[in-house]
Order: structure tokens, then sequence, then C-alpha cells
């Protein structure tokens, strides 16, 4: 409530926002049953506006996906006694599970060092890393691993030039989520910019839930975990006896 | 088929999994290994995270050694007695090597040792029984008949029993101790342990090949199912669906293995287990020694 009212004091005391998102999901929830296999999703807009275009640098639309954060920790292999062992490891205090950024040309142009520093738009400013041991000098190199290995899997993702806008007032874009998707409600922001500076924002959430039986086996076995353990060996002995049986019965 | 795992929360092919299953349920059901020393490295090649696949895997491995047991139950080849003494000390082993587990991931080198252990382990057992059985199959060809057992200091040990199934009079100590060291490796290596076990039974306790394989998957049932609990009650990690996708490859698969082992003959079956584990082990060896192409790894934060 108190953020509802701090964001109605901006809109009213800041009449310089001159431009406004209108947004679309093409699905506000992503349903994760037990055939699920990834999911595209439909980000679309318009930007409502009191006056005409301004004038100058264009519109740029930058379109953020961020699931939940949570703390990973980065090794580095290194050679010792002729083997390769785990030697260095950094934690990242939060390192979103998914993230996509999608923009309207080069991500670089679209936004401003300054600007992207303060709203952590690009990866690299989606992840936060402070302590870094004392003995690791160059921590970046970790962080430019998380980054590299989630990209490989697409649980990163950078799309430049996706976003399509049509006379700087439509736009819209399609973000893939992958089929190994966690639990969580993902965090949706829409960035207006021009020459660099963001001239609006928008959030929303995208809730991707487990369902059906997915969801009762995780929750059987997070809260009643011995039944679950049980329950799991008397499926595969179970399993193991009608095979038996079956092949038994065949022999005959 | 594409199926989402819910504790692994990922997204895998539901007939790469059954054939996983079923191609480790012919090793199994063949050599009486749980195949969790197969499937486990199998798992995360193909995506599931370590601790799932490693949880999983004992769950599964109880269900293709239950199919493999019974079908060792009507040929009456296990030695109910001989089992349960390993059993006895399986539990004691699986409890400490749990606690060595703990410790050592505590100190962030798990992986590592894990690694080392399979390379050290599968090599000297993988080695011992190639030779052993290649002079076996030389000896039957040049008409030599196998040697008779010799009495060693293992008969000089106190509290003897009789295995009749397995003919053999002997202290109850040694299988003890194998069903701890079994116990204590199968916890580390998150596998069934029966790839240690077999040679164990055959070349230190002098059991009969054929009763080896039903009285080591008869001990492998339990000693997988009281690490089932222990990862469903503590880590969270059993995957069921992954669980039930795997078994029911490994269950038929197991059956047909016990069948095809049936059929072959005791040297073949063992140079054969020889082979597939050197095969892995240097599989992983290679691993250790090459450079990866990827020097860094992710894992969950707070492993210190």
């Amino acid at each position: 409530m108190r953020r509802l009212l701090l964001a109605c004091a901006l809109l009213h005391g800041l009449p310089a926002l001159a431009e406004e998102v209108v947004l679309g999901l093409s699905k506000e929830q992503v349903s994760i049953n037990t055939n699920f296999d990834g999911s595209e999703i439909l980000i679309f807009g318009a930007v409502k506006r009191e006056n005409t275009i301004p004038d100058g640098a264009p519109l740029e639309v930058i379109v953020t996906v961020a699931g939940p954060s949570e703390p990973v920790t980065v090794r580095r292999k290194e050679k010792r006694f002729g083997i390769w062992v785990n030697v260095d490891a950094v934690e990242v205090d939060r390192a979103p599970s998914f993230y996509a950024v999608s923009s309207s040309t080069l991500l670089g142009l679209s936004i401003s060092e300054t600007e992207d520093q303060r709203h952590r738009v690009s990866i690299p400013r989606a992840i936060r890393s402070v302590g870094a041991p004392m003995n690791i000098m160059d921590s970046e190199s970790f962080t430019d691993a998380l980054i590299r290995i989630k990209s490989a899997s697409d649980q990163y993702q950078l799309n430049e030039g996706t976003v399509s806008v049509d006379e700087q007032t439509l736009f819209r874009t399609a973000v893939e989520l992958p089929a190994a998707l966690t639990e969580g409600d993902y965090a949706t922001r829409i960035f207006l910019t021009r020459g660099g500076d963001v001239v609006s924002q928008y959030e929303t959430s995208i809730y991707v839930r487990k369902v059906g039986m997915e969801r009762w086996l995780y929750a059987l076995s997070r809260e009643n975990a011995f039944l679950y353990g049980l329950m799991s060996l008397a499926i595969a002995i179970a399993a193991g006896w009608g095979a038996s049986a079956v092949f038994t019965a065949f022999r005959r | 088929m594409q199926i989402y795992l819910p504790i692994a929360e990922v997204s895998v092919n539901a007939f790469l999994l059954l054939g996983l299953g079923g191609l480790v349920g012919v090793l199994s059901g063949m050599f009486g290994v749980g195949g969790g020393f197969l499937m486990t490295p199998l798992l995360f090649f193909i995506g599931i995270p370590p601790a799932v696949a490693v949880a999983t895997e004992a769950n599964q491995i109880v269900a293709s050694s239950f199919s493999g047991v019974l079908a060792h139950f009507k040929r009456k080849t296990v030695d109910l007695r001989m089992g349960t003494v390993l059993l006895i000390g399986g539990l004691i082993g699986a409890a400490l090597g749990v606690m060595v587990f703990n410790y050592l991931k505590a100190q962030g080198q798990v992986d590592l040792l894990v690694k080392l252990c399979y390379v050290v382990f599968l090599g000297v057992i993988g080695g011992l029984m190639f030779i052993e059985s290649l002079n076996a199959i030389r000896n039957t060809k040049k008409g030599k008949a196998a040697p008779r057992k010799k009495h060693n200091w293992i008969h000089g040990l106190p509290f003897k029993m009789r295995f009749r199934v397995s003919g053999l009079y002997i202290s109850v100590i040694p299988p003890l101790v194998v069903g701890i060291a079994v116990g204590i490796l199968a916890a580390i290596m998150g596998v069934g342990g029966g790839f240690i076990m077999v040679p164990a039974m055959i070349y230190l306790l002098g059991m009969p090949t054929k009763v080896v394989v039903g009285t080591s998957l008869f001990q492998i049932i339990f000693v997988t199912a009281f690490t089932t609990m222990l990862h469903a009650t503590t880590n969270f990690t059993v995957d069921v669906v992954l669980a039930v996708l795997l078994l029911v490859g490994g269950v038929i698969g197991a059956q047909v293995g016990t069948r095809i082992g049936v059929k072959m003959k005791a040297e073949q079956l063992r140079i054969l287990l020889a082979i597939m584990v050197l095969a892995v082990c240097g599989k992983l060896a290679f691993d250790l020694l090459v450079q990866p192409t990827e020097l860094y790894s992710l894992g969950a934060a707070g492993g210190h």
C-alpha cells in the first residue's frame, strides 16, 4: 500500500513522465505440468502519451524477465598434482535463476552506462556479487563464467534487436522460457529510453507454478518427506516384483 | 516425448530415460551389480543435478535389484545367511559413510573425492578381475582344471559359521568387514556397491560366482533402501518421476540380463564386467587428467 502511495506521489510529482507503458502479456501464468517443454511469452504494449512524439533521439524499448534470485557458488578448477581440482570458489550473492533482456536495438545504444547501473538492466548488472575472498584477484572472471555457463543453457539471454517498435508507439517481443524452469514470480520490466536515458518504466510479474501431479509430488516431498520416501520405495519394489511376475508368466 | 521432473526441475526425454534404465538393467541382471556406477555418471551427463541423480539412483537400484533377486530366488542362488551378515555390515558402513560424506561436503572437495574413489576402486578391481579371468579362460582352454580353493589366513579367524548355499565354513568377520567397507563406499560414491562387493565375495571370501550375484543383489536392496530414505528425509532429492521412468526400463532389463547371465560361462561374465569397470574408470581418469573445456562450475551456495 505504501509503495502504491509512493508510486502515485511520484507520478503526480513528476510531470516530466510524458510517456507511459500500457502492457499486455500473452499469459500471466506459466503452468509447469508433466509434459512442460518450455514456453514462449508474448510481451506487447503501447506507449501512452498526452503530447506529440518528442523530437530528438528515437524511442527505444527494453524488456527484461528475471526469475527468482538465489546465491550461487562458482568454482574454478586448477591443475594440482597432475589432476584438475576445484581450487578457488566465489560466492555470487544474488544471481537470477533465469534472466532475459530484449532490446529494440543494441543494448549499449538503448541505455547509458549510468542508467544501466541504476536499473540493473544488462546481464552483468543483474547479478550481484560483493564479497570475493581476499586471495582471489580476478573475481570478475568468476561472474563472467557464471554468465557464460548460464547463457549456454539459455538460462541467460541477451536478445538485441528482438523488440520491434512501430511508429514509436507500439512494441512487441517474444521471450522464450527454457524447459528447465524453476517456480516463482518472474519480474518483468519494460523500459522506455531516449538517447540512453530511461524516460519511463513499467513492472509486472509472470507467475511460474507447478500444477497437478507435479505440484502434489513436490509438496509431498517437502512436507511429508518420510511418507514420500516410503512411497518411492513401495513403487520401486512393486515395479520390481511386477516385472519379475510378468516375465515368469511369459516363460510358462 | 519431453517430461518435466518435479524435484530435479528439469525437462528430459522420457524415452531416453527408459532406454538408459533398460541398458543399465541388463547389466545389473547379468553381473549382479546395481548399475549405479554407470547410471549416476550418465544422469549427470544428461543434465540431472548431481544431488538428485545420486538420491534417485539409490531408489532405482532398489527396484532393479528386487526384480533381479526374485529371479535368483527361483533358481535358489541366494545365500540368505551370507546376505544377512553382509547386510548388517552394510548398514553400519552406510551410516559411517554418510558421516564421512557430510564432513567432506563441508570441506568443499566432495566431487573430487567421489571421482578419485571411482578411479581407484574401479581401476584396481577391474584390473584384477581382468587378469584373473583371462588366466582362467587360458587354463580351461589348455584343459587344466581350475585350481582348488586354497586355505589362507581367512580360514584361521574365529566365530566360524556354516554358509551351506555357498559351500563355505568360514569366520563371520571377513563378510562383516566386506559389508562395512562396501557400505561406506556406497554412501560416499552414491552407488549400490555391487561392483566392489562381487569381486570381494569371489576373491576374498571364495564364494561360487553363481551364488555371488543373487546374494549381492539381496544385500544391495536393503542398503539402497536405507540410503533412499536418508536422502528423501534429509536432502529432499529423490525424484519419484525420474525413478519410475528409470525403473520401468530397469526392471525389464534386469530380467533379460539375468537370463543372459545364466547362459554365459562364469569366466566370460567376469571378463565382461572387468572390461566395463575399466572403461568407466578410464573415462573418469581421463576427465581428471585432461584440461576441461569449462574450468568453472556452478553449485548451490552454502557449502562452507
